[in-house]
Formats: C-alpha cells, structure tokens, sequence
C-alpha cells in the first residue's frame, strides 16, 4: 500500500509530539463536546440538519449561487476573479502585485492558498509574502506545512518557538508564551503597515449579497483585509451560501465544532472596497473563486457531499488516528479525516492509494461532522474503487478465495481446525510468538503489536455436538 | 456457548446453524462488492427461514443491518430477502433489553470492571444504553466507567494488520484508560474489540482480562 511507513513509525516513538498531538487535539475535543452538550446548546442536532440541508442545496444549485454572487460582487464595487487552478490563482495575484508595483504581501490564515502553494509561487517571484496567524507565522519561519487545518502549529512547544525565534529573528531566547506572542506583533505591525496586498482566505461566500466572511481570534485578518490597499480573499468555489440570513446557522455550529466557542473573537463580513465618505477599507477588492478540482467532485453525485466541509478539524480532533500520526504524515495539506476523503478525490486516488484504508472505520469523525459528511461512508467508496481499478487485483484474489471457502462450511470448519491447530491448542492462553508454518502474513504484523489468543482446546462447533448428544 | 446459556435460561430455543460463516464485512469494509456479496447471500441462504437471529457482535449486526442494502441495492429478489430477514436480526444486548425484556438474570460476578463501547454497536446500533443496563442488574459486579469508552481501541478488522502500528498505539492509548480504573475486567459486545484489546495488555504484561458480555450475563456462583 506504500504508506509513508519510516514516517509514521517516526511519529509514534516520538514522546513529546505524541503527548502535543493527544493534550491539543483532546483539549479541543473536550471542549467541543461541553459546548454543544445538550443542556447548552439543545437546538444542535437540528442546527446540523439545518447546515447540511443549506450546503447540499447550494451544491445542487452551486452554478446559479455563484453568478448571483458574481453580480452582487461586482454590484457592490469588486471583482470576481475565476481560476480553474492553483496556477491562474497565483499568476493572477503575481501580476497584479507587478502591474501596481506591491512586493510586500501580508496573509491571514487560508487553507486555500496552502493548497495551492501560494506563498512559495509568489517568493520565486521575489515577493515577500508575510503569514500573520501566529501559528502560520510560527510554520512559515520554521519553513512547515500546516500539522492542523485549524491549529497550524499544535505539534509545536513553547520551548521549539522560543528556539525559532532566537535563530530566525535573532532575539534572546524566550519561553514565555505571551512574550512570544508580543514579539510575533511587533514584527507583524510594521509588515501590516507596509504592505501594498493582503490576502485572506474565506470561511463563507455569501452568494445574495457578495460579501466574503472570516472568522478568526487573533485580530490579525481584520487587519489583513482592512490596511493594505488591495484585499485578495481566496476560497474554494464551494464556501457559498445562498443567504446572510444563512450566515448563523453555520456561525452557531464552526467556532463551537473547532474549539468549542460560542463564536470566535473576530467574524468580518466584508462586501466591497472602501465606499465614498467611509474612513477605511482597501481601495480594490478582489474575490478569486477556485475550482482546482472542485468541479470534478462535484460531478460526483455520490461523493459530493464532500464539499460540503466548513474546515471546523472536529474530526481531526475526534479521530484516534490523525491523534496518532498528526498532521504531516498525510500527504496533502488536509490531513485527518477530511484529508482522507479529499486528497484522492482532488490529487487523483491513484497517487496515495493506502490513504481510505488508514482507518479503522470508526465513525468518530461523523458523529461530530456539523455538516453531516459520511466519511466512513466515503472511505468504503474509495475503498470500493480501489478494488476495481488494476490496484486492488492482487487482495481480489485473495477475497476471491476466501469467499469460496466462507460458502463451504465444512471445508471452512475443517479449515479452520488445520490452521489453528498448527498454533496450538491450550485454554486461555495469550502467544507472543507462533511457530512455523503460521509465523507469516497477517499473523506477523499482529504479533508485532500484540499477543494473539491460542485456540481453546474445543471450538464452539465442537462444543455444540458434544451438547446435542 | 455463554450466550446460548442465557438465551435458553430465558426460555428461548436455540439452534446453531451449522453451515453458517460470516457476515461477508471483511470483504465489503476492503471494498470487495463482488465477493462480499456472494458470502452475504450465503448468510441470507442458511438464516432465511430463521425466527430471530441473534448475534453476539455489534459488527457483524450492524454489516447486515445497515450494509446489506447498500451491497444488494442493484438486484431486486435479493434486496426483498434483505428487507425481510434484517428485522429479525438483533444483538444480543438489544435482544435481551428490547425484546426479551430480560431484567436481572441471577447473573452473579464478583468483579471490577469497565466497559468498552465498541465502535459500531454504539454508532450504527445506538447501543450506549443497554449493555449498561444488563450489567447493572449483575449482583456484586462494580462497573467503573473509563475515560476513553467511546474511543475506538484501534482492531478495525484488516486495518489492525495492514497499519499494525497505528492500531497498537491506538490500542495501548485505550489500555491505559482501562488500566486506570482499577477495573480486572474489560468488557464488551465485540469479541474482536477484546482480542484486541487483551493482546495489548497481556503484551504489556498486565493481568487485566477481556470478557464477552454474554460470558458476565452467564457466570453464576
């Protein structure tokens, strides 16, 4: 299946991440869990309806919401921007910083543009494009991707920021949080007041009235959107929601599904560049809407519902996977659950085939889902095209096999009988190792892990003939 | 053979279909439709003209109970045998707390013990409640919950070999729940949950044993 196994096993022996990993997400988790405890929020299960109804709907009607977003963009004094790709994303951000004469950008928080490696098209470029979400600040001195679509830098200790900054920013060793925190703003100030661009990611595009919504805690977007001259939002065609007044449905369940706040610090909804007679606000405002796969999914009537993500990392956090082997041993920059279902559906699920079957199908991840994704549901799909492409003929044999032999019940119990044997027979005993000739295939890997159950002197179907005589 | 003794102690007749095998989930979970589908027809050929079957694995309930349609959505005749013999098929905890009605059963087991909710009996079947509610009719059994009981404990059938090392650090991060509760038992509705779960803490060397409701419900002094 080539996962990236070294890695994996890197992750797991290493203590203190694994301990970063379990308290963060855990403490995520947790808090999620109070705030949408039925005895505090006892409209949310009908608000997760809700959200998925808004979602699926937009989808199915995805081509008439983003013309009416487009007119109402444009109406308001702004600009849709369409890129069928990462690549027109970026060019069309490269030249007009070129064409207005800007080499200073600064970046709010956006999955989108880490999707498309913005921030490394524009430095080739020889611009200086500057992440201001402390975590994205952190992983861009430390030259990382995001470890959490939520919480970039979790994996991360106060004591490897204090190492960063000394040698990135030259500054006397710190660990004090709060200090590290200051440091990171007044490096940040000077760079949001220079800065000709800000860029900002979108939490939702809201299709009647053309305004772009984030949410955020540190502040840092606001400014983003609001000092430089020109503000680029970049969002995934599928952000849409048809209405404002669809806004709060899914602004009760995102800060709630993330961290558990009620909402978080900061929510800006911003419609259009700076109007006559108002104080601030950008001079130009762009909307750049990415396919860059989307499409493809969405012609999928199955898996669709895929898109109907709001990027909460719930399920990253629920997931008794990703809390093992974190953020970076996916091979996207969405990891957990989510990353999963869309890494072969947006990369192509030929280029990572080991990643729907990483997963122990638990179905943690949907149970927390404030839009109601079946990814379980969606992993079995992926699964179930992985056995029908040229990948999956190898294991179809063997199930092959193995279906003959589950429809011969007596040559499967005696079967059976044969193998177990082999192990030997003795009551309630746990092995560490199995003798030749079963110390092969499945056994091997189990026994690496676990101990694995001798077989009881008697079966069952021994038992039971024994007891109707 | 512990479920079968609590069934018939409760007045039922118990009959053990000798050609049965499996629920057809390890192909389907691998998705394998095709071979799925031909064990999954076996087990409606040997279950067809069964009264009630009960199942002692949340798992394999919720395979037929809730995939079988999916698997035979594209064949008529075999989607009307699905419709009519999944209703009558129960887990065991369900069985006994919804239709047998079954209170205290003079189980008696004098333990400390815990209890692991496996994945999907608690997700597919909504069974948080009822193997709570057998246990607590158990005289001089002391059930500690542990932090954990709804975190998966990392078995997930081929899952547990072909990322053996993810599934036993899932397992070990369950174990160290359970160990904490003091608890000499495990308990739980999925034998495959417990194997896994028992490998891991004998191969830490803990003597916390694992133990099949049905086994609990059966002990008597």
């Amino acid at each position: 299946m080539s996962a990236p196994e070294p890695a994996i096993r890197k992750t797991l022996a290493d203590a203190n991440l694994q301990l970063a990993i379990y308290n963060n997400t855990g403490r995520f988790k947790e808090n999620r869990r109070k705030a949408v405890a039925p005895e505090k929020l006892p409209e949310y299960q009908k608000l997760r309806s809700q959200a998925a109804a808004v979602k699926r709907h937009t989808l199915d009607f995805l081509d008439v919401y983003l013309m009416q977003l487009e007119a109402a963009v444009t109406a308001n004094g702004g600009k849709i921007v369409w890129a069928s790709t990462g690549q027109e994303a970026a060019d069309f951000i490269l030249n007009l910083a070129k064409e207005r004469g800007h080499n200073l950008i600064v970046k709010s928080k956006s999955m989108t543009s880490e999707e498309i490696h913005l921030n490394e098209r524009l430095i080739e470029h020889e611009l200086e494009a500057v992440e201001t979400d402390l975590g994205e600040y952190i992983l861009q001195l430390a030259g990382q991707r995001p470890f959490h679509i939520v919480a970039p830098a979790i994996h991360l200790t106060r004591d490897d920021v204090a190492d960063l900054f000394t040698e990135k920013l030259g500054i006397e060793r710190d660990t004090v949080i709060e200090n590290q925190a200051m440091t990171a703003r007044r490096v940040l100030r000077e760079k949001f007041m220079a800065a000709g661009i800000g860029i900002t990611g979108a939490n939702f595009l809201i299709a009647d009235s053309g305004a772009v919504v984030i949410v955020e805690n540190e502040g840092n977007a606001r400014l983003t959107h609001s000092a430089p001259k020109i503000h680029i939002a970049i969002a995934g065609i599928e952000k849409l929601i048809p209405r404002m007044r669809d806004l709060g449905v899914f602004l009760d369940l995102l800060g709630r599904s993330a961290s558990g706040q009620p909402l978080t610090s900061y929510t800006s909804i911003v419609s259009g560049p700076r109007r006559e007679g108002e104080l601030d606000g950008p001079e130009e405002f762009y909307v750049v809407l990415l396919d860059s796969g989307r499409t493809k999914v969405l012609a999928d009537s199955q898996k669709r519902e895929s898109l109907q993500c709001i990027r909460c990392g719930a399920c990253l956090n629920t997931c008794p996977v990703y809390r093992k082997i974190g953020g970076h041993n996916y091979p996207w920059v969405y990891s957990g659950p989510i990353g999963k279902i869309i890494t072969p559906q947006f990369q192509g699920r030929e280029k990572d085939p080991w990643l729907p079957f990483a997963s122990s199908l638990c179905g943690a991840c949907a149970e927390v889902c404030p839009v109601k994704i079946d990814i379980p549901g969606i992993l079995l799909q992926l699964r179930r095209e992985h056995s029908e492409s040229p990948q999956g003929s190898e294991e179809r044999t063997m199930f092959r096999r193995w279906a003959w032999l589950m429809r011969r019940p007596r040559i499967y119990s005696f079967a059976a009988k044969i193998g177990l044997g082999f192990l030997g027979r003795k009551p309630n005993s746990w092995l560490k190792r199995v003798p030749w000739p079963a110390n092969r295939g499945p056994l091997v890997a189990w026994l690496a892990e676990r101990d694995f159950p001798a077989p009881p002197p008697k079966s069952f179907r021994d038992l039971w003939k024994e007891r109707r005589r | 053979m512990a479920m079968v003794e609590v069934l018939e102690r409760l007045g039922f007749e118990v009959e053990f279909r000798a050609a049965q095998t499996c629920c057809a989930q390890p192909a389907f979970n691998s998705g394998y439709h095709t071979e799925a589908r031909a064990v999954a027809r076996h087990f409606l050929d040997v279950f067809s003209d069964a009264e009630t079957i009960v199942v002692p694995s949340g798992s394999c309930t919720s395979m037929i109970t809730h995939h079988f349609e999916e698997l035979f959505a594209g064949d008529a005749k075999q989607l009307e045998r699905v419709r009519t013999i999944a209703p009558r098929v129960y887990e065991f905890s369900r069985f006994l707390v919804d239709v047998a009605e079954a209170g205290d059963l003079g189980a008696r087991f004098p333990h400390k013990v815990t209890y692991h909710d496996s994945c999907h009996a608690l997700r597919d079947l909504q069974l948080k409640a009822p193997p709570r509610a057998l246990l607590s009719k158990v005289k001089d059994l002391e059930l500690i919950e542990m932090e954990t009981a709804e975190e998966c404990c990392g078995f997930g059938g081929t899952f547990s070999v072909k990322f053996a090392g993810i599934s036993g650090a899932m397992a070990r991060t369950k174990m160290d729940s359970i160990v904490k509760t003091g608890a000499s038992y495990v308990v739980s509705l999925d034998s495959s949950c417990l194997m896994q779960l028992r490998g891991a803490l004998s191969r830490a060397g803990h003597k916390i044993e694992t133990i099949h409701l049905a086994e609990v419900l059966a002990s008597r002094d």
